[in-house]
Formats: C-alpha cells, structure tokens, sequence
C-alpha cells in the first residue's frame, strides 16, 4: 500500500492513507520547497494520498 | 481544503497568511499583491520604461508576465553566460526566454558574455582570482555591470528583477549572520539611481515567496528552465534558504516577519546610509564609465582586461 512521489529524477516511497504533508515530512522534504502534482492538478498538504498514485514534486527553491 | 474566497478546491495554501485559494482567486490575488508592492515602495509607474532581467527561470518569467498584465511597459534582458554543464544551460534558458518573448511579442535584449566580451564565464573564472573555486563571484559581477549598462544605453528608468522573499530573506540571513554592514545597509525593495552612472533597481518580488511564484508560473503555462544552474551546488544561498524553510515549517510567516521587521527597523532609523563605507565615494570607472567604489578601473573592467 504505496504512493511514488517523484522529485526530479529521484522516487520515494509514502505509505498510503497519509496526507501530503506527512508524507513529505517522512521522505525528508521540506513542504516549503515543493509543489506537488496528481493528475495534472496542484495538491495542497492536506490532501490525503491514496494507493498507488503518483505524485509529481516540483523543487521550487532556486538561485545560488 | 476551500478556497477562502469561493469554496472551491484551493491549489494552494499560504500559511503565511491563512489564506488558501483555487486557481483562479490565485492567478488574480498574485498580481493584484504585486501592485500593492510597487506601490508601497513607489517602485516605478506605467508611463516609465522598465528592463526586466529575465534569466530563464521561473521568477523572471513571472515578473514579466505579471507586469504585463498590470500594464506595464517591459522590455527583457537576457545575459548569455556560456554556462554548459553537461545539460546545455545557458542555451536551454535562453530558448525559454525566446519563446516567452516571441509568444507575447515583446523585445528582448540579449548579450552574450563570450560575443561581446571575448569569453564565457567559466572562462574568466578560470583565470580570474575572484571566481577560483566557483563561478558565481565573477558571474554575479558580470551580470550586474551588464544589467546597468543596457538600463542606462537603453534609456530605461528602472531595472527590475526577479527576487523573491526567499532571495531576500537567505540574503538578510548571510548578511546578519556574517553582520556585513553595507549590505545590511543597501538592502532594500527599490534602490534608487543615486549616482548618475546607476539604473534604478527594483524588486516587486520582493513579498512573494518563491512557492507562489513558481505556482502561478504552473497555472499560467509558462515555460521556464526547471533545472538550477549546474554551480549553484553548495551554495550559501540555497543552503540559507533551506535553514528558513525549515523554521518556516515548524513557524508559518517566519520568512516575511524576519524580512519585512527588517525593512520596518530600516524605516525607523536602524541601520544609517554612513555605515555603508561606500557611501558618497563613487567614481566613474575610467574604461566603462559606471560607478565604481573600487580604486581605479571597476571590478569588471579589471575582470575583463585580466587584471585579476
């Protein structure tokens, strides 16, 4: 009972049933330095990510 | 979660300031905080000619969509770097900034370093002392002697750019961190043309967090470079930015109070202009003719004619 999440070229695994948030906190990414994607549509963190849904994170911290 | 104003599916949610909002209650609550920000700072007017700085990114791209659409007369400036890196960067940003620009028929400037100034970036860094380890010393000199020189060649009352409040407020964190008193001191949303050789430079970024940007950046389909530029790893900015966001995590609004306290204590006398020992000591550089506290030739030209 998996969701990806995706962040560049790398995937994480979040245990479904989770919201967005934790499991963001849990994969050790920062809420604040992405954006995330289901199905073509932003999510906000509260959403509830459910089983076998693919999550596209956009890293949106830039500069240097 | 609702949008505050409408009830319908927010895309997203600014802790900051309790406030979440569906796409279209976004797409017209951005701009609108813009206004409000050019205003507040009294940045610039529409009947002023305005540069935007546009790298490619999703900042710049914003901003010159935004002012666009508040009426403001923009033209862009791209600066070619000659930055490879294995993912052709400099080409790939400047392609997005093309069709930005094209789409949208705007004029768009562009300068390339190794046309106009024999090398690449990378090159001069090789050589030059100040960018031994990384680029990013002689870029940041590079490009903010360009930006001036098409602002005052062009005829343009204001520069602006795409910094945001992460920018600012990773860059107040160093400056305080490392206490740099003329940063500390210049650091400012609008920094007028005080000498005769500066452009007015401005950033009505300024109170945006970069989250926002790159969200509506999504919801208006603009195309930008989403990959970083293949130096910035170890960068002190980055890493500063990811300490705030860490704070901002655990206290929403930390960002914006660190930054906009700061400006408010700036407002009430905090840091003096006579701190910033560059103060009223600027000169024409004799080979380009921009204000320079340096001894001499400008740090750039010095750059350019292999002095250092």
């Amino acid at each position: 009972m998996t969701v990806i999440l995706t962040l560049r070229d790398k995937e994480y695994e979040a245990k479904s049933g989770m919201t967005l948030h934790d499991s963001l906190i849990m994969i050790n990414i920062q809420p604040e330095s992405v954006l995330a994607i289901r199905d073509n549509e932003i999510i906000t963190d509260d959403e509830v990510l459910l089983e076998d849904q693919v999550i596209r994170l956009i890293a949106v911290v830039s500069g240097g | 979660m609702k949008c505050r104003k409408c009830a319908g599916k927010a895309v997203i949610n600014m802790r900051q300031h309790q406030l979440a909002l569906c796409r279209d209650h976004f797409l017209e609550w951005i701009p609108a905080q813009i206004q409000r920000t050019i205003d507040k700072y009294q940045m610039f007017q529409s009947i002023e000619r305005i540069l935007v700085a546009v790298s490619g990114g999703k900042d710049s791209l914003s901003l010159w969509d935004i002012l666009g659409q508040l009426g403001y007369h923009c033209d862009g400036l791209y600066i070619g770097l000659g930055i490879d890196g294995g993912i052709q960067y400099s080409e790939e940003s400047q392609r997005c900034v093309q069709e930005f620009a094209s789409q949208r028929n705007l004029t768009l400037h562009v300068v390339d370093i190794q046309e106009d100034y024999g090398e690449t970036i990378m090159a001069m860094a090789e050589r030059s002392t100040r960018g031994r380890e990384k680029p990013c010393a002689v870029c940041g000199v590079a490009k903010r002697h360009i930006m001036n020189r098409v602002a005052r060649e062009g005829g343009y009352n204001v520069l602006v750019t795409g910094h945001n409040l992460d920018d600012e407020a990773a860059s107040l964190f160093g400056n305080t961190m490392n206490w740099i008193p003329d940063s500390l001191v210049r650091q400012w949303p609008v920094l007028e043309a005080n000498h005769p050789g500066l452009a007015r430079k401005a950033k009505p970024f300024c109170r945006l967090y970069e989250r926002e940007i790159a969200a509506y950046a999504l919801l208006r389909g603009i195309r930008y470079i989403y990959n970083e530029c293949p130096y910035v790893e170890g960068s002190k900015s980055i890493y500063y930015k990811e300490l705030l966001n860490i704070l901002e995590e655990k206290r929403p609004g930390a960002k914006l109070s660190f930054y906009l306290s700061f400006l408010q204590a700036k407002e009430n006398g905090l840091f003096s202009p006579s701190a910033d020992p560059d103060f009223e000591e600027l000169h024409p550089c004799p080979t380009c003719d921009q204000p320079t506290s340096a001894p001499g030739q400008c740090a750039f030209c010095r750059m350019v004619l292999h002095l250092v």
